[in-house]
């Protein structure tokens, strides 16, 4: 699953573990979300789409859609 | 913004406060485990009394390190989660399946001596640190 994770941080300029905090993980899963290599449960994308303002759509994209 | 950084710091904090209270759960059940096995011998000589007291302690400060486990589990953010729990799988498995053909191996006459628990413990352990660092190493 494709994501905006790291481009919407950056225009916050916020670090990994500020976003970290934020979202009530440790930076290394933040850092596994933004690389692609874990994808996050529905409650965690959720607070993601909260704390950006955003719909999960426009944060987190299936890879496997047209 | 203040109140999810105080959600965060209680997150982090209680993150923190399960681990160490898992640390002093294990050092205890360890503590307890020699005194167990060791004290009757050195220390009270294999009076009944203390030697079953000792064993009911050891299985009681045993449930609390299970509960504490649990608790620190619980305290994982996902990701953690399912490392340990992807650990726990394959070390679950390796404990069976190795545990029961070690056993057999000594039924068959391919080993003389008898097969001992705490061999397995040490292979579970290592199969358990072995996979818990290549989960973290996975997603990293």
């Amino acid at each position: 699953m494709k994501n905006r994770l790291k481009v919407l941080r950056a225009e916050r300029d916020w670090t990994q573990a500020q976003l970290a905090d934020e979202l009530q993980v440790s930076r290394q899963t933040v850092n596994a979300i933004e690389k692609g290599k874990f994808d996050p449960s529905l409650p965690l994308a959720f607070k993601a789409a909260r704390l950006f303002g955003l719909s999960i759509e426009a944060i987190f994209q299936d890879e496997t859609e047209p | 913004m203040s109140d999810s950084k105080t959600r965060s710091d209680k997150w982090a904090s209680n993150t923190a406060r399960n681990t160490t209270r898992l640390r002093y759960w294990t050092f205890a059940w360890v503590a307890t485990s020699a005194l167990a096995a060791f004290g009757p011998k050195f220390i009270w000589d294999f009076a009944t009394l203390p030697t079953i007291l000792g064993v009911l302690v050891n299985l009681g400060v045993g449930f609390g390190m299970i509960i504490a486990n649990k608790q620190y589990l619980q305290g994982l953010d996902e990701m953690q989660r399912k490392i340990f729990l992807d650990a726990c799988a394959v070390t679950l498995g390796v404990g069976l399946v190795c545990g029961l053909s070690y056993e057999l191996l000594e039924d068959i006459k391919l080993i003389s001596y008898e097969p001992e628990i705490p061999h397995l413990i040490i292979l579970m352990c290592l199969v358990f640190l072995t996979t818990t660092i290549a989960g973290h190493r996975r997603y990293r």
